[in-house]
């Protein structure tokens, strides 16, 4: 059976996260293919409903990476993408599709083998989680398209 | 501003179990402003409600609507293009108010997404507070400015009571004594004198005596 390969979404700022994603590209570093860099002007652009929808249209997992904290270019938009972040886990706890999927991290722009390794360490997370319960259905139906091939 | 607080999403979620469809509406009126049904609160409970629904392989269709105000007949209006057959039931986002002119205005099932809790106003950003007991008769004139009929937990007229302890309720050791705020602000401003007056006993028919309350402008009405 073909090994659940997970969506992962990465909302990252363009301060710190965006360019650790640039230097790991530089450095040649390896990192798991499953995530989707989506650019934001600030952390603080995180918004509950935008994470919600990026479970709603498919993803496995989503993280958020904010700079360091006290680092923020706009002063305070990653300690309020860190509340935002667990106010969403609040209520992917409450719809049952769990909290431990959606996790936010801090790094700057100088740590490029840091966006690799939480880029690796993500991924393995969601591995061990499974597909989202939304993509359940969709997860079998892509597993007996592995087994009619074999 | 009417204080309002988001129900549990699962309390939601039982509210409409039969729909298919709902329309999601939220207000522009006070719960935006005390962010608990203004758009950006619509569009998170309408994705949360699909999630569960998807989740539960029984998907949910949602349209969201934020009127400028729920209470307002004219405003209520606007939603008629968006309340078509197909929709199972209306989600309100607004106070109780809103709910209800929701209800009255369209044949269809209309539920709350919110529990009305008070009219206060914001001491923080994300921190509201209680300040008005609608009692419907104001006496901050002879109270520094200060409501003792909602901010006493006993109501009192004539106080501090007896529990008043080092400036706060006995009721509550968070909350400080309205009485003693009041004689504080008196004081300060030079007119304690006036808290010598004994206070009657309050007209409370002003209040919720007598049923629902109406108020009635006839220079202003249309019709």
């Amino acid at each position: 059976m073909q090994e659940f390969e997970p969506k992962i979404i990465a909302f990252c700022c363009y301060y710190c996260a965006y360019s650790a994603a640039d230097l790991a590209g530089s450095l040649r570093l390896q990192y798991p293919a499953n995530i989707r860099v989506i650019e934001m002007p600030c952390s603080g652009k995180t918004d509950v409903r935008v994470l919600l929808e990026a479970f709603e249209d498919g993803a496995d997992g989503v993280y958020v990476l904010g700079c360091m904290e006290g680092d923020c270019h706009f002063l305070k938009g990653n300690f309020r993408a860190k509340r935002r972040v667990q106010q969403a886990k609040k209520i992917l706890d409450e719809i049952g599709i769990g909290g431990e999927r959606l996790e936010m991290y801090n790094l700057s722009a100088a740590m490029g083998p840091r966006f690799a390794e939480i880029a690796r360490e993500f991924t393995e997370r969601i591995r061990k989680l499974g597909p989202s319960p939304l993509n359940k259905k969709y997860a079998s139906a892509n597993s007996r398209k592995a087994g009619e091939q074999e | 501003m009417i204080i309002a607080e988001g129900k549990p999403l699962a309390e939601v979620a039982g509210l409409i179990q039969g729909a298919r469809k709902v329309l999601v509406v939220g207000c522009g009126g006070c719960v935006t402003v005390c962010l608990a049904g203004g758009e950006k609160e619509t569009g998170i409970l309408a994705a949360a409600l699909r999630l569960l629904r998807q989740k539960e392989g029984n998907p949910l269709e949602t349209v969201e609507v934020t009127l400028t105000r729920q209470c307002d007949p004219e405003y209520v209006d606007m939603l008629e293009k968006y309340v078509t057959d197909d929709v199972d039931a209306i989600v309100s986002l607004a106070c109780g108010v809103g709910v209800q002119f929701l209800a009255e205005r369209y044949n269809k099932w209309v539920v709350p997404a919110l529990n009305t809790k008070f009219a206060g106003g914001t001491v923080e950003h994300g921190v509201w507070e209680e300040r008005c007991g609608l009692c419907g008769e104001c006496i901050l004139y002879k109270t520094g400015g200060i409501c003792p009929i909602i901010r006493c937990s006993k109501s009192i007229l004539n106080g501090p009571c007896g529990g008043s302890q080092n400036g706060k309720c006995e009721v509550n050791p968070e909350t400080p004594c309205a009485w003693q705020l009041i004689y504080d602000r008196m004081q300060a401003l030079g007119k304690l004198d006036l808290l010598m007056e004994i206070q009657p006993p309050k007209d409370w028919s002003k209040s919720r005596d007598g049923g629902p309350r109406k108020v009635v402008r006839e220079d202003v009405r249309l019709a």
